[in-house]
């Protein structure tokens, strides 16, 4: 295989490790987003906003909170760090598939005499 | 995980803010589309594929910057080292809309906001950073692993602060606290995320120009100096 299939491959398997696996041991602490959005309110030990005036108040549910990987866990899989890895798995290939898909199809196309082998 | 991550839910923008952002963020990303086009050839389009991957997979690694807060990559300085602005805002946005749509990570209203944010202003800012550091900086993999950490920092600070702007032009809660606090509080933990960002993008960045220096678009094909590697002698220069 060429020097470039490699790399794909490699880097597809670190992606893959970091998004499987790592992504288990992830802070799950309200980001800097979420930190600033609360802001202004008390917020209860539930994370819960009891008081004030914040951004986060404004926030609606996602139209996709029942679906199948909403929140990155898996429905119907209790186990939080498997639910979490597996969905990462399945949200690297997708993204590569519709990325490099998208890609591959509006790709710059050469002349076929112009293509060198490699 | 928390329910929303760095990126916003529904109803924190206003409606018709967030559908004005909406469409400018179509239409930049049809330029995009555009200019990118001229750069994707059969080479680099897989790459860019795995570019995207990668920014997914790094997303989920939320990192602590202080008690109880964290963060993590956004990766428009990454995305832009490797395959230049255009095709980086287009593999940000390829990323902002799976985590949408299949994730539930930012709100279906709010991908506007989260792609002119995260996909097309941390680009931009990332690579105009980019292109001014790599004319002064050293090509050794020191001038790249500090570009790459500035852009990283810079980037994701004024990518959260154009969310403070959105707030001010249309948020949905009318704040008691001033929004120019928020906005401090926005550029300082941002600042501490764009750190940690910084160094992460400064590895990654350094350890593919080691591997494969043809696939750092910023690089323009040319190797990184190492200093046992012998330097090309200026004009007529001899030793």
């Amino acid at each position: 295989m060429s020097r470039r299939g490699w790399f794909l491959i490699g880097g597809l398997l670190v992606s893959l490790v970091l998004a499987g696996v790592v992504s288990g041991f992830a802070s799950s602490n309200p980001d800097g987003l979420e930190h600033a959005a609360q802001q202004g309110c008390t917020v209860d030990d539930q994370g819960e906003i009891v008081d004030g005036s914040c951004m986060a108040q404004a926030e609606q549910e996602h139209d996709l909170a029942d679906s199948w990987f909403a929140d990155y866990g898996i429905r119907g899989i209790e186990n939080e760090r498997l639910a979490t890895g597996l969905s990462g798995v399945v949200g690297v290939l997708v993204t590569f598939a519709i990325g490099g898909g998208l890609f591959w199809l509006v790709r710059r196309r050469r002349p076929a005499s112009a293509e060198k082998p490699e | 995980m928390d329910p929303l991550a760095l990126h916003a839910a529904d109803g924190v923008i206003e409606l018709p803010v967030a559908s004005a952002f909406a469409a400018l963020a179509l239409g930049v990303l049809a330029v995009c589309l555009v200019r990118g086009r001229r750069q994707l050839d059969d080479r680099l389009a897989p790459m860019a594929g795995l570019v995207a991957a990668f920014v997914f997979a790094a997303q989920m690694l939320n990192f602590p910057v202080l008690p109880g807060v964290s963060g993590h990559l956004v990766g428009g300085a990454l995305a832009a080292l490797l395959v230049g602005p255009w095709v980086a805002a287009l593999c940000l946005s390829v990323v902002l809309i799976v985590q949408a749509l299949i994730f539930a990570d930012g709100g279906l209203t709010a991908l506007g906001i989260n792609i002119t944010n995260m996909a097309l202003v941390s680009t931009l800012v990332a690579y105009l950073v980019i292109a001014g550091l790599l004319k002064v900086l050293p090509r050794t993999r020191a001038g790249l692993a500090i570009t790459g950490f500035v852009a990283s920092v810079v980037s994701v600070v004024v990518a959260a602060l154009a969310f403070v702007g959105q707030y001010w032009i249309g948020g949905g809660v009318e704040l008691t606290v001033g929004l120019g606090e928020v906005a401090g509080t926005m550029a300082g933990v941002h600042t501490l995320i764009g750190i940690g960002e910084g160094l992460i993008t400064a590895v990654t960045v350094v350890t593919v120009a080691r591997v494969r220096p043809d696939l750092v678009y910023a690089l323009r094909g040319q190797r990184l100096v190492t200093p046992d590697s012998p330097r090309v002698p200026a004009t007529g220069g001899a030793a």
